[in-house]
């Protein structure tokens, strides 16, 4: 479990997060997506999926890539 | 009705910010970083508070009258996935140098990562250059506001009076640790007023498919992006995030954590807090656009002081102004502690009062957050409401040093000649960019439709690797101070 991704991946998913906010497939998009218009739910479920890779993130990457080492992190 | 509100709510955080006194220790660590001992939900609600201005509230709103939903993109989902990764990467690594070595500032760690009180130096000028508007925002804010929102009642001198006197005794009593109680409740009240407004607003609207279809009616042009907002522009602002990284008032939060542990909370649920807050916001944004027609220019920013108005029971006017003077104290509080804690440490205690005991330590702490308010009040008197329009200047000038934290912390082969190159950089191209775009709004660099925050970052990180590469390697001692597992 400890090993479902690694640090490279995590910045891997962190850029390509990153160039999915850019969402010009939705600029001028005005249809109804539960409830509201497309691109600003595009980015309230941006927002949710964040949570959850950062949630990942510190339950698979902690303290190793937060920490910058053991010796300092126990201090 | 809503003065009383606003003067109970005053009350109210003074007491809280007040009884953090009680646990002071009376020494400076704990003065300026409550001795290291903030928990994973104070951290998470005084980082997210600090970070959140009243613009969250009524610019936001604003925003989104004028420009439609795409302001939530622009300005609010690209803070949810750039601020936690640098509370990852950089706020845990700055917390544990910061413990490891006890460092109070930002500049105490970049002067001896690169070994330079000249860099320190220049650093501190730097970062409190753009402090100042920053600062000078938050006051006049207060003030408009307080004004707007008694309908003319309290001029905006009083207003802008009470805020600095309210935020002056909490600060100077209750150090940091008063700062991250009063931000705590301070945000969990923004926070809960943004909604239950939204809920009774849409209520009363009919409902959110109704009000939704009285904006296609009426400007469906503000539920696209469309040409309201450039793809350039777009992305440009996705950058202005990064200057969480070198924001002072955020660097002084991350030392006050636990320990790594603490910084949990505030990585994971940051995304979600930014959606809780600008959803609302925006939406009643755009919802003013057929309620309240012909806002034009800074008159935006009322819009969500008169949806309420039309739309709610007296009683949630008076609330929302207590959010937005939350909003406003939540960043003033931390930006005016951080900026006397740097002059204290960096400055006083650097060049003139060595070995200054822990008493004249936090003396001299309270006396530099009471001028520095002092300073900010009669600036605020005084200065062009114009300048409210440097505030975004000042997101990009901290934005565009986040290379050089990034480099003291993961880069080994970084030398100071690099962060110098970068900090120079920085302010000239800040400076020149700035004088182009005086007298011309909307300014983008040469027409091209990019913020200046798309060209002075890569500037500045460019800056940062060529001065480094064309400088002698670091000394190894020091590489293997900030870097023990390169230790063999």
């Amino acid at each position: 479990m400890q090993r479902l991704f690694s640090t490279r991946t995590f910045v891997l998913i962190l850029l390509v997060l990153y160039l999915l906010h850019q969402d010009f497939w939705f600029w001028r998009d005005s249809s109804n997506v539960l409830g509201l218009p497309v691109g600003l739910t595009y980015h309230i479920l941006y927002c949710i999926v964040c949570t959850i890779v950062f949630a990942l993130a510190v339950r698979f990457l902690w303290p190793r890539s937060a920490a910058p080492t053991r010796q300092i992190d126990h201090s | 009705m809503t003065l009383t509100i606003i003067l109970i709510y005053l009350i109210v955080v003074l007491g809280i910010g007040m009884a953090s006194h009680r646990l002071f220790r009376g020494t400076g660590e704990d003065y300026f970083v409550a001795t290291r001992s903030i928990g994973p939900f104070i951290l998470l609600m005084s980082l997210f508070g600090t970070h959140m201005t009243a613009f969250a509230l009524l610019g936001a709103s604003g925003e989104a009258y004028n420009n439609g939903i795409g302001v939530f993109g622009l300005m609010a989902s690209s803070s949810a996935l750039i601020g936690p990764a640098l509370f990852f990467f950089v706020g845990t690594r700055a917390w544990a140098i910061g413990k490891r070595f006890g460092y109070l500032t930002q500049v105490q760690y970049f002067r001896e990562r690169w070994q330079s009180d000249a860099l320190g130096l220049l650093m501190f000028g730097v970062l409190v250059a753009f402090m100042i508007p920053y600062l000078l925002i938050g006051v006049m804010g207060g003030g408009i506001t307080m004004n707007q929102i008694t309908g003319g009642q309290v001029p905006a001198w009083v207003g802008g009076l009470l805020v600095c006197l309210v935020v002056l005794c909490y600060v100077t009593f209750g150090g940091l640790r008063g700062t991250a109680w009063a931000n705590t409740f301070q945000t969990l009240v923004f926070m809960t007023l943004g909604g239950v407004a939204f809920v009774v607003i849409v209520h009363d609207l009919g409902g959110l498919t109704n009000a939704l279809r009285k904006v296609a009616d009426a400007h469906p042009e503000l539920l696209i992006r469309g040409d309201k907002i450039s793809p350039a522009k777009f992305f440009s602002y996705t950058l202005i995030p990064l200057s969480v990284g070198m924001f002072p008032h955020i660097f002084m939060h991350w030392l006050s954590a636990r320990r790594a542990e603490s910084f949990r909370y505030a990585i994971i649920f940051y995304p979600l807090c930014i959606a809780a807050v600008w959803i609302p916001s925006v939406l009643l944004g755009i919802f003013g656009s057929f309620d309240f027609p012909g806002l034009a220019g800074p008159a935006a920013n009322s819009v969500l002081v008169k949806m309420i108005a039309a739309h709610a029971p007296p009683i949630l006017a008076g609330l929302l102004a207590a959010g937005v003077f939350a909003a406003i104290m939540s960043s003033l509080d931390s930006q005016v502690l951080a900026i006397g804690t740097m002059f204290t440490q960096d400055i006083a205690g650097r060049y003139f009062m060595h070995d200054m005991d822990e008493k004249r330590q936090v003396l001299l702490g309270r006396l530099f957050v009471v001028a520095i308010l002092a300073v900010t009040y009669i600036l605020a008197q005084v200065a062009d409401r114009s300048i409210f329009k440097l505030a975004i200047w000042s997101f990009t000038g901290f934005a565009a040093l986040v290379p050089i934290v990034l480099a003291a912390m993961f880069w080994q082969r970084s030398t100071k000649e690099g962060a110098f190159a970068a900090l120079i950089t920085v302010a000239v191209s800040w400076c020149l960019l700035f004088y182009q775009s005086l007298d011309n709004p909307g300014y983008t660099v040469a027409g091209s439709g990019f913020m200046p925050v798309a060209v002075i970052l890569p500037l500045s990180g460019l800056a940062l690797i060529v001065g480094s590469l064309l400088s002698p390697r670091p000394e190894r001692a020091t590489v293997l101070k900030f870097f023990p597992e390169e230790r063999p």
